[in-house]
């Protein structure tokens, strides 16, 4: 690329961010599991949080009672994988011209596959909802590295933490 | 230790396999019934991914996933999401470890490694199959494979680390640390 577009003049921040924002519930509608869990992501800049609202449904262990282990581990596996592919949907809004028309119009790059996903159930979650944010550990081309955290009431006592490598969808 | 990926054969997947067999008392068939039911009715998230309990003796359960048009990760390709996958890893591998002779009251995950090998087909149901190994006085190991009918071409592997809670009155025999 050498000769850069002329630059546009400055959208107001509230169109800017209100387009990001339906930016993040259209890819998050790609994903009809994400909705049967019940989970909603919340963005402050370019940083999601994910919550997962509490609902009976989500019980694993009645008698604690206790959220269940693979509602929680696929929450934090769509928080990593969301996360991945939000940076992708971030950085073609930012590029802006034909790139940012296509995620306006609904057309999102492929989601990350999972190659493999750890968990580590460091405690048992309580009936409430719970949240988690993803950290990219490593970006690459082909491959990425997501370090995902869960808690409830406290951020310094996670409940779940995991650690997954997923493939990243093949045109940039 | 010998092989440690024991094939179902095709009469009998489970009761016909002879190590398993050798693992000790199996649980009585109605206690087996027993698990079966307080998994699928008392675990709403189970119940709620529409699991279904195939069998279950001595340390290996079986289960399957209805293919459930919800539950897909990417509506064009109609494959279920690999959270689905997650939940009936770790669903199987809880009642492999719940049927296993040791006995155990009570279990949950400690940790649970997850290998994704491939998508399942296309509005396919996901079967899981798991194994518990070994039990420990405190903590059980089990691995489980995901497919979608031929369990030679996995969609997932996992490998997990398990509590291992014994019932609370006596206290058993302590057959091995950990």
């Amino acid at each position: 690329m050498s000769a850069r577009p002329p630059r546009p003049p400055r959208e107001p921040a509230h169109i800017v961010e209100a387009r990001r924002d339906a930016a993040l519930e259209a890819l998050v509608a790609t994903v009809p599991f994400a909705g049967v869990l019940g989970i909603h992501f919340e963005r402050l800049g370019d940083e999601l949080t994910a919550r997962l609202a509490f609902d009976e449904k989500l019980i694993g262990n009645p008698t604690l009672p206790a959220l269940h282990g693979g509602a929680t581990g696929a929450f934090l596996e769509i928080t990593a994988q969301i996360g991945l592919a939000w940076t992708l949907v971030w950085a073609r809004m930012e590029q802006g011209g034909e790139a940012a028309a296509a995620i306006g119009r609904g057309e999102f790059p492929a989601l990350p596959k999972t190659i493999d996903f750890t968990l580590d159930y460091l405690r048992s979650a309580g009936p409430r909802d719970a949240y988690a944010r993803a950290e990219i550990r490593r970006a690459g081309r082909r491959y990425a590295s997501v370090a995902v955290e869960a808690w409830q009431e406290e951020r310094a006592r996670p409940f779940l933490s995991a650690v997954g490598h997923f493939l990243m969808p093949s045109e940039g | 230790m010998t092989d440690p990926d024991p094939r179902p054969d095709a009469a009998n997947p489970i009761q016909s396999d002879p190590r398993i067999e050798a693992r000790g008392a199996p649980l009585s068939p109605d206690q087996v019934a027993e698990i079966g039911r307080r998994f699928m009715e008392r675990v709403r998230w189970n119940s709620e991914l529409g699991m279904k309990l195939e069998s279950l003796f001595a340390g290996v359960a079986e289960m399957r996933v209805p293919f459930d048009a919800r539950f897909v990760g990417d509506p064009q390709s109609r494959v279920l999401h690999g959270g689905v996958v997650t939940a009936l890893l770790d669903g199987c591998s809880g009642a492999a470890v719940m049927s296993h002779p040791t006995g155990a009251a009570a279990t949950s995950t400690l940790d649970l490694r997850i290998d994704y090998m491939r998508p399942a087909k296309p509005g396919a149901d996901i079967v899981a199959r798991a194994e518990c190994y070994k039990a420990t006085r405190h903590v059980a190991f089990v691995r489980s494979v995901a497919h979608d009918g031929d369990i030679d071409d996995p969609i997932a592997t996992a490998a997990g680390a398990f509590v291992l809670e014994r019932p609370r009155p006596k206290t058993p025999k302590p057959e091995d640390k950990a």
